[in-house]
């Protein structure tokens, strides 16, 4: 599948936040962060911020983003419908909790348990569009929702042990991180050792239903030039390096930062920051690379009438 | 509304294509583009039409496979028979039962007629988000980077209802134009009708079943073909395997002994 950059930023960017809101919610709830107004401020701009960075970018792809309002209409069918509505939910309990924690210096229990059902219910459908579609067998996997889950918790948790550190209180969140983090490593690699064991279940023989497998195969194309099919869903490149690719979103992306992050237990603020401040660059690198493999390596039954095997 | 109707529609309407007559000749792709430029769906835009890489939108594509000889006996009373054969392969919307890009529509855009199961987009209602062409498994989808929108084809929806028309028109423009008739048109959820006795006669049957969209759409298997069963399977082999360099004695004898 060919990899939009609005999408690869937005799904990071917006999990990323979504994680951090979560964190705030969870922990908030249970009365382990500082409870300092300008903690408060710092964080939810932040996570707000790049929630809605991402929101805004994923319309940079439509054809018609001035009628982009209209997608919050048909959450009955669609998860991208489900997603946009979870996603305009989530600024709810997100503002109502921010204000009250930076005007009151409170922390409104009940606002922070459904602030974490409603982030992970986002993150949750933003997954699902694409582990909906049964033409895509490598996103139409039960360890897709999970990666996306454990990715953007991860990011999330990294970007709290700054704010918690900068503040110096409540929870040690490094220890979190370093955690998710691993955890989301190790959804990777498991993603990856399925997808490269997998047998495709269709092939040029059942989209074209003549002959057997292996003996049946793709003569003339429709036409001489690449068309919008091709070059949508017939993306080659990401194949060709995906792992090198692989090794450097996992060192990258997660077992850097996390090491960072550990480290960062063991150091004086000034210096800490600077380490957490390396472990977010790390993990962004590495997650964008992630999601630009998670597109690029991702086959579409289409590409079997112009000239794949199997899918 | 996105979500598929309710109740199954009381006419299934469809095409049934029949790969063993057709012969490649992509006139119902010309003839298509040529009603649905001007038709509920138009423009079909084209870009860069007369450069060196023009693209655009077509709702029919033409592909042409071919398929290996098995070599078995249960082989030849199949598709390819016992030697290889050259098939084309006319490929548009099958308007699905069970249609995954009408269902992950965001907005209401796409949607499956309730009364003749026709799977249509409102132009008006897309937000161009292009999930519907990934939810397709069969390529049916194409954008209009122009217009900003999904386009699709309509079955000639705008020509097989119009009452303008002498009847025998009313049907798609792809199965008007066929100059070898090997595709028809008509209602596949009435067992009567034509097309359903064909697809019982000849065994039609769906592409990428596995997927489960229940595609209304049928295909005709090339029929065996006569003789087949005297051929010797000849495997196929890519020319590049086939010795570089070779004597033109020994080329001549090997040529006159394969006789």
């Amino acid at each position: 599948m060919h990899p939009a950059y609005s999408v690869i930023f937005f799904t990071s960017a917006s999990g990323g936040g979504y994680g951090l809101l979560f964190w705030l919610g969870l922990l908030g709830a249970g009365s382990y962060l500082p409870t300092n107004r300008w903690f408060a401020v710092f964080a939810f701009t932040f996570a707000l911020l790049m929630v809605s960075a991402g929101l805004v970018a994923s319309t940079f792809h439509l054809g018609r983003p001035e009628r982009a309002w209209r997608a919050f209409s048909q959450w009955r069918s669609s998860w991208l419908s489900r997603e946009g509505v979870m996603s305009l939910v989530t600024y709810m309990p997100a503002g109502l909790m921010a204000i009250v924690w930076i005007l009151y210096e409170r922390i409104l229990s009940w606002v922070g348990l459904l602030l974490c059902l409603c982030t992970l219910l986002t993150i949750l459908c933003t997954a699902m569009i694409y582990a909906s579609l049964k033409p895509i067998r490598r996103w139409r996997h039960p360890l897709t929702p999970v990666g996306y889950l454990m990715i953007g918790l991860g990011s999330g948790a990294l970007w709290l042990s700054c704010f918690t550190r900068l503040f110096d209180g409540g929870l040690p969140c490094a220890w979190i991180a370093f955690g998710m983090l691993l955890v989301g490593a190790a959804v990777k690699l498991l993603y990856w050792q399925d997808i490269d064991h997998e047998r495709p279940v269709s092939t040029a023989a059942t989209a074209t239903g003549l002959g057997d497998p292996g003996k049946v195969r793709l003569f003339a194309a429709p036409h001489t030039s690449e068309n919008y099919l091709q070059r949508e869903m017939a993306f080659q490149i990401g194949r060709k390096h995906a792992g090198k690719l692989r090794r450097w979103s996992l060192v990258a992306g997660f077992l850097v930062p996390a090491l960072l992050a550990l480290l960062s237990r063991f150091l004086p603020t000034g210096p800490a920051m600077l380490v957490l401040l390396l472990a977010v660059i790390s993990n962004g690198i590495g997650v964008l690379v992630e999601r630009w493999l998670f597109f690029a390596e991702a086959r579409h039954t289409v590409t079997l009438y112009y000239g794949a095997d199997a899918a | 509304m996105t979500s598929l109707p309710e109740n199954p529609a009381p006419r299934r309407l469809g095409l049934v294509i029949d790969l063993d007559i057709c012969v490649g000749c992509h006139a119902c792709a010309v003839n298509c583009k040529e009603w649905n430029s001007g038709g509920h769906m138009a423009p079909l835009t084209d870009l860069n039409a007369y450069g060196d890489a023009p693209r655009g939108v077509w709702f029919n594509r033409i592909h042409t496979f071919e398929v290996e000889a098995d070599g078995s006996v249960e082989a030849e009373e199949g598709v390819g028979g016992s030697c290889g054969r050259t098939v084309h392969f006319p490929k548009s919307c099958l308007h699905c039962e069970t249609p995954d890009c009408v269902t992950v529509c965001p907005t209401g855009a796409s949607y499956k007629r309730a009364e003749d199961g026709i799977v249509l987009v409102n132009e008006a209602l897309c937000i161009g988000c292009k999930l519907c062409s990934w939810a397709c498994p069969y390529g049916a989808r194409e954008f209009d980077e122009d217009v900003g929108v999904m386009k699709k084809c309509t079955l000639c929806i705008d020509k097989i209802y119009n009452e303008n028309l002498p009847e025998a028109d009313r049907v798609p423009a792809c199965v008007a134009t066929c100059p070898t008739h090997a595709r028809h048109f008509g209602d596949l959820a009435d067992p009567q009708s034509d097309v359903s006795i064909l697809v019982a006669e000849r065994g039609g049957y769906d592409l990428m079943p596995e997927l489960g969209y229940r595609p209304t759409n049928k295909y005709l298997p090339p029929r065996p073909r006569q003789g087949d069963a005297a051929m010797p399977a000849l495997p196929m082999q890519p020319t590049s395997s086939q010795p570089a360099k070779i004597h033109p004695f020994l080329r001549w004898v090997d040529n006159l002994l394969s006789r």
